[in-house]
């Protein structure tokens, strides 16, 4: 029995004639609407940036041979003194090599399980940058550099040269920042680097990486793991470091654990590796929804008492529509569809404003050391907030519609004819 | 002749601030083209009695008849429809929607019914705004017009839907005289020539005597019944 026509028309009517409040509560709708898309793809773009910055660079599982001492000490297995309280001062680590046993095949197992986006072997090295007579200590670490690019975005990192140079370059290197600077060398130059043994390799510099991390940048060189392996002298079979990529980072703790058993090596998960990080994200994200929040209840408070001024200067027409036919639903309606279309028009404006605002920020440069990558403020353009917006500006609109309109439908008309 | 109102037994209390008897044992009813008053004092009862009939107060003892059709206890939502399709209604202030022009507010109540199509509906307002010579209005913001011409706008907009019934409270009460002729004119004519039963209340004795019967009020009772001079 409800005519939507008629209902529309009158809240249309009602909104057209009282203009000034109508456009004080869409703008309410707007202003936090648009602060919340503002607010969250900028808070969300600059969280991402900054979980890349750390979640690219690190491995959701790192695998290596960890130098440490024995649990059980060689007199535990000493027959004759067993029971007896056996002291050992000044334990060393055990001597054993600090590559990983059987990394082929581990690698080629891993490689083979679906849970794995990736593995990556890896080889450090510690090395001596020569310049001159000066020597620079530093780590040279060899990669298969087209497999780190795929998993970790490695160009993002590269302020010169690409990966394919340094692939198609045997004596390639890609030189930390910090280093390239301190030793005024360029793309092009070549390098003189030594090994701990003393043996000197002239290498040519392909690229230049930055991770953002200076006391990482002052040290850090990547060359093909083939190239590092001939500089120290190993086979191809020597490797410190595989670095594991997973589909779900979920499952990174529990993965890490059953490879440590299997494999009797010592596996590292993201979480434990970076566990302040989350926490950060975490509390950025409060902070966003709270601000946001707040600001949508203010407009939800400025429309509930829109319309509740509306309501007590149209009493008398509420009578009137309750007089000629109108039931209590039908005037509820009336203005439950006001509050809706307030909500309606301020939400998408908002989703608008929020939009555009988003776009400024986007365009505001934003450079520095720490981000190589990155020129202009970072912004996450994810369309699920903008549904979220809306969802909200509907939501709180109805809820301060709803009081208001009950009270509307309640009004009894022969209190309101008689009562002038 | 059938009835198109009927009151039965009907009694009324306020219960605050105390409880008040307001109305007694009503009983009596409106024929089909029957030009009714009820006369009475402020204070008898007469505009408590008309909001019952109208359908908009329910809370009272005993039965009331619309059509010959019991209304009594039915939900609200079908006392709406009943009020909308049967029972047109004038106050004593003129109550339009003043942000709606004049011929909105004469379509609103058919365009709830949603009988007919719009543009039928605007013919038929159109008429009613004709036969009550207040055609050249049509146009105009509610708010804009005279009092007198409000109330002929209010007569029309409870005409619309060719209502079973029209009721009246003191639908003279806030006019000069000479648009209370002019509207008690309107009344008889619709009575005469359309055949219309209507039920008016008022205090004004030259108004009620000129009707066909009057009903007496005081205290709350029927204490009179008689045969105005209109025939």
């Amino acid at each position: 029995m409800t005519n939507w026509k008629v209902i529309l028309g009158i809240a249309k009517t009602h909104l057209l004639t009282k203009m000034k409040s109508t456009v004080t509560a869409s703008l309410g709708v707007t202003f936090g609407i648009g602060a919340y898309i503002t607010l969250v793809s900028f808070m969300t773009g600059l969280n991402k940036m900054l979980d890349d910055l750390i979640l690219n660079q690190t491995p959701h599982i790192h695998l290596y041979n960890e130098i440490e001492p024995s649990e059980k000490q060689p007199v535990a297995l000493y027959e004759e003194l067993r029971g007896g309280l056996n002291v050992v001062r000044s334990i060393k680590p055990k001597q054993s090599q600090t590559k990983i046993h059987n990394a082929l095949p581990i690698l080629n197992h891993l490689r083979n399980d679906p849970e794995v986006k990736g593995a990556t072997p890896q080889l450090r090295a510690q090395i001596f940058y020569i310049s001159g007579s000066i020597e620079l200590g530093g780590n040279l670490t060899g990669i298969e550099v087209m497999e780190e690019d795929r998993l970790s975005s490695f160009s993002d990192y590269l302020i010169a040269g690409s990966p394919e140079a340094l692939k198609n370059t045997d004596n390639g290197i890609l030189l930390g920042a910090g280093l390239a600077e301190t030793m005024s060398l360029d793309i092009g130059d070549r390098v003189q680097i030594s090994t701990i043994r003393g043996d000197v390799f002239p290498l040519k510099i392909v690229g230049i990486y930055q991770s953002g991390i200076a006391d990482i940048d002052n040290i850090q060189s990547y060359a093909n793991l083939k190239t590092v392996q001939r500089i120290e002298g190993e086979a191809e079979n020597y490797i410190t470091d595989i670095n594991v990529k997973l589909h779900n980072l979920e499952i990174a703790a529990e993965m890490a654990r059953s490879l440590e058993k299997k494999f009797n090596i010592k596996a590292t998960d993201i979480r434990e590796a970076n566990a302040q990080f989350e926490t950060g994200t975490n509390i950025r994200n409060t902070i966003t929804y709270a601000v946001s929040i707040t600001l949508l209840i203010v407009a939800g408070f400025g429309i509930y008492n829109i319309l509740n001024m509306l309501i007590y200067e149209k009493m008398k027409d509420i009578a009137i529509l309750k007089a000629t036919g109108f039931s209590g639903k039908d005037v509820q309606l009336i203005f439950m569809s006001q509050a809706l279309i307030i909500g309606v028009i301020g939400g998408l404006l908002g989703l608008i404003i929020g939009f555009m605002f988003s776009r400024l920020i986007d365009q505001v440069p934003f450079e520095t050391e720490a981000l190589p990558t990155i020129s202009t403020f970072p912004v996450n353009y994810q369309p699920g907030y903008y549904l979220i917006g809306i969802t909200f500006a509907l939501i709180s609109t109805f809820i301060a519609g709803y009081l208001p309109s009950t009270r509307a439908r309640k009004i009894d008309p022969v209190k309101i004819i008689r009562g002038t | 002749m059938n009835k198109v109102l009927q009151a039965d037994q009907i009694n009324k209390h306020f219960r605050k601030p105390v409880n008040f008897h307001v109305l007694k044992d009503i009983s009596f009813e409106v024929k089909k083209g029957e030009f009714a008053s009820i006369m009475g004092k402020s204070g008898s009862g007469k505009s408590t009695l008309l909001y019952i009939l109208s359908t908009m107060d329910t809370d009272y003892e005993g039965k009331l008849y619309l059509n010959e059709e019991l209304v009594t206890g039915k939900p609200h939502q079908e006392l709406s429809h009943l009020r909308n399709k049967h029972i047109g209604f004038v106050f004593q202030f003129h109550y339009l929607l003043s942000e709606f022009s004049v011929m909105e507010n004469v379509m609103l109540p058919a365009r709830k019914l949603a009988l007919k199509s719009d543009a039928a509906i605007e013919h038929d307002a159109m008429e009613k705004l004709e036969m009550l010579n207040i055609a050249h209005l049509a146009g105009k913001r509610a708010s804009r017009i005279s009092g007198g011409e409000k109330q002929r706008v209010a007569i029309a907009r409870a005409l619309i839907n060719n209502p079973s019934i029209l009721m009246g409270d003191e639908p003279t009460g806030n006019l000069d005289s000479y648009n209370a002729e002019n509207v008690f004119q309107i009344f008889k004519r619709l009575k005469e020539e359309e055949g219309l039963s209507l039920l008016v209340v008022t205090h004004d004795y030259d108004f009620a005597k000129r009707t066909d019967r009057i009903i007496e009020m005081e205290d709350g009772r029927i204490t009179g019944n008689s045969a105005g001079s209109a025939r």
